[in-house]
């Protein structure tokens, strides 16, 4: 089987490729975002010390880490237009799956982060006089967040890695979108391959920008 | 709207109600039909495990010797199989391979799943062996080579022992992780749970009843293997460690 790249021009990567990858970077970006202040919320919850907002967050968190991430994108997809009574169309449908689903992932990265600042500096953000709001806001959630950024970042990696899933659904994605000129000019076989190095391109870079940003900041610290 | 669990009672060709929820003869029922998705999804998440913990030990292992090409081999596969998505890796195993190694045509598409998500594991389980073997002290390596052990034999009765014993908490979570990812199989028509929820869900138009009995059983599933690591964990826990009785 001889393999044959010619028909990849700018204008096919253009029209068919370009759609899905703007789609999964921006699934990505707007999971991230709502995922880590999702996620910040629901660790806090988490060490709030009171049980009525422990236990709920406990329980979100473990039922999303013990659902495979496919099946939660197909439930989404059939509950959302249940409960608000219309389809939503497989992209937001996805984009909302995602920020949920991976609330649950960055709780838990921030969680170690919030546990791994000292208890002292949060005594010492009552003694100066600052209220739980400050305290978290100006003294403990900075540091946990820098502790935890390369693990955040890491995890971002994997998000992105992730959104090729929303192919239950039948979103657009970066995936699909070589999918789709695979089939119309019947190269399949040099589409996936282009895939699979496009991808790891991606994910290999931001994974040594990653390493690079963590030597950074342990010497710093 | 109200539940109807005698959706899984029905005969899949005619939606006949049966009266024993299982089908008899040739003819099978919803549930038959999930039962063996269920079996189909365990079994790719069994082989794929043993593929994953030979081929990921092996790997990690090699990423720790002093042989500098051995650590560089180890390197590169791991960082292949972490940095592409599980999902094109299957692509790849199931498109892609077949028509560039034509032996590979031959094979069904259940074992180059099998592969995919075995590999696809193994770099994280690399990584954990990995770590595992450099958290032992140095020391342990040396008094292993200066009693007169060769290297293998360094690894099998004094590293190794000790780190695979400290990783078991990690290589739960990969082994439950491996459960969930297989769901990723319906992509290449592979009939397990996943795909029968989705095809199910459609035929039946009980899209909840049907997704929420797959999605519990992949929590029995996972549960399962948590509970089966833990006797593990348990039965080879080292006197004297933490943790230990």
């Amino acid at each position: 089987m001889n393999l044959d790249f010619s028909f990849l021009s700018w204008g096919v990567v253009q029209s068919f490729v370009l759609k899905g990858l703007v789609f999964s970077i921006q699934l990505t970006l707007i999971a991230m975002v709502g995922g880590i202040v999702l996620g910040t919320l629901l660790a806090l919850m988490r060490l709030s010390g009171k049980p009525w907002l422990v236990v709920p967050a406990a329980a979100y968190v473990n039922t999303m880490r013990s659902i495979p991430l496919v099946m939660v994108i197909l439930w989404f997809f059939l509950l959302i237009p249940l409960l608000i009574g219309r389809p939503l169309g497989a992209e937001l449908s996805a984009m909302v799956t995602f920020t949920l689903f991976e609330a649950a992932y960055y709780s838990e990265i921030m969680r170690a982060g919030i546990q791994s600042v000292p208890k002292g500096q949060v005594y010492a953000g009552y003694a100066v006089g600052m209220t739980y709001r400050q305290t978290m806001q100006l003294v403990v959630l900075p540091q946990a967040f820098r502790n935890m950024l390369p693990v955040l970042l890491t995890q971002t990696i994997i998000l992105f890695q992730d959104t090729s899933l929303v192919y239950a659904i039948g979103a657009y994605d970066l995936l699909k979108g070589f999918e789709i000129a695979g089939k119309n000019f019947n190269r399949p076989v040099e589409t996936y391959l282009v895939a699979a190095v496009i991808y790891f391109v991606i994910c290999f870079s931001l994974s040594m920008l990653v390493k690079r940003l963590q030597n950074r900041i342990a010497i710093i610290r | 709207m109200a539940w109807d669990w005698q959706v899984f009672c029905k005969e899949t060709t005619s939606g006949e109600q049966v009266a024993s929820c299982f089908g008899r003869g040739g003819d099978i029922t919803y549930l038959d039909w999930m039962l063996s998705a269920w079996g189909w999804t365990l079994s790719v998440a069994s082989l794929a495990l043993i593929v994953a913990l030979v081929t990921g030990s092996l790997v990690g292992i090699l990423r720790t010797t002093p042989d500098k090409r051995l650590v560089f081999f180890g390197n590169t596969w791991t960082e292949l199989f972490r940095n592409i998505p599980l999902l094109v890796q299957i692509f790849l195993w199931y498109h892609v391979l077949p028509a560039l190694i034509p032996v590979l045509k031959g094979f069904p598409s259940f074992v180059l799943v099998v592969f995919a998500l075995g590999f696809f594991t193994s770099a994280r389980i690399s990584e954990q062996v990995r770590a595992g073997i450099q958290s032992l002290p140095r020391g342990q390596r040396y008094a292993g080579l200066a009693m007169g052990l060769t290297l293998p034999q360094t690894y099998r009765y004094v590293l190794l022992p000790m780190a695979f014993r400290i990783i078991i908490p990690p290589l739960t979570s990969e082994s439950m992780n491996i459960v969930k990812n297989s769901s990723v199989a319906f992509a290449v028509s592979i009939s397990e749970l996943t795909l029968f929820a989705m095809q199910a869900g459609e035929e039946t138009s009980r899209n909840v009843e049907v997704y929420l009995a797959a999605t519990a059983a992949y929590f029995v599933s996972a549960f399962a293997i948590n509970r089966v690591a833990l006797f593990i964990e348990n039965l080879v826990r080292v006197p004297g460690m933490i943790g230990a009785k």
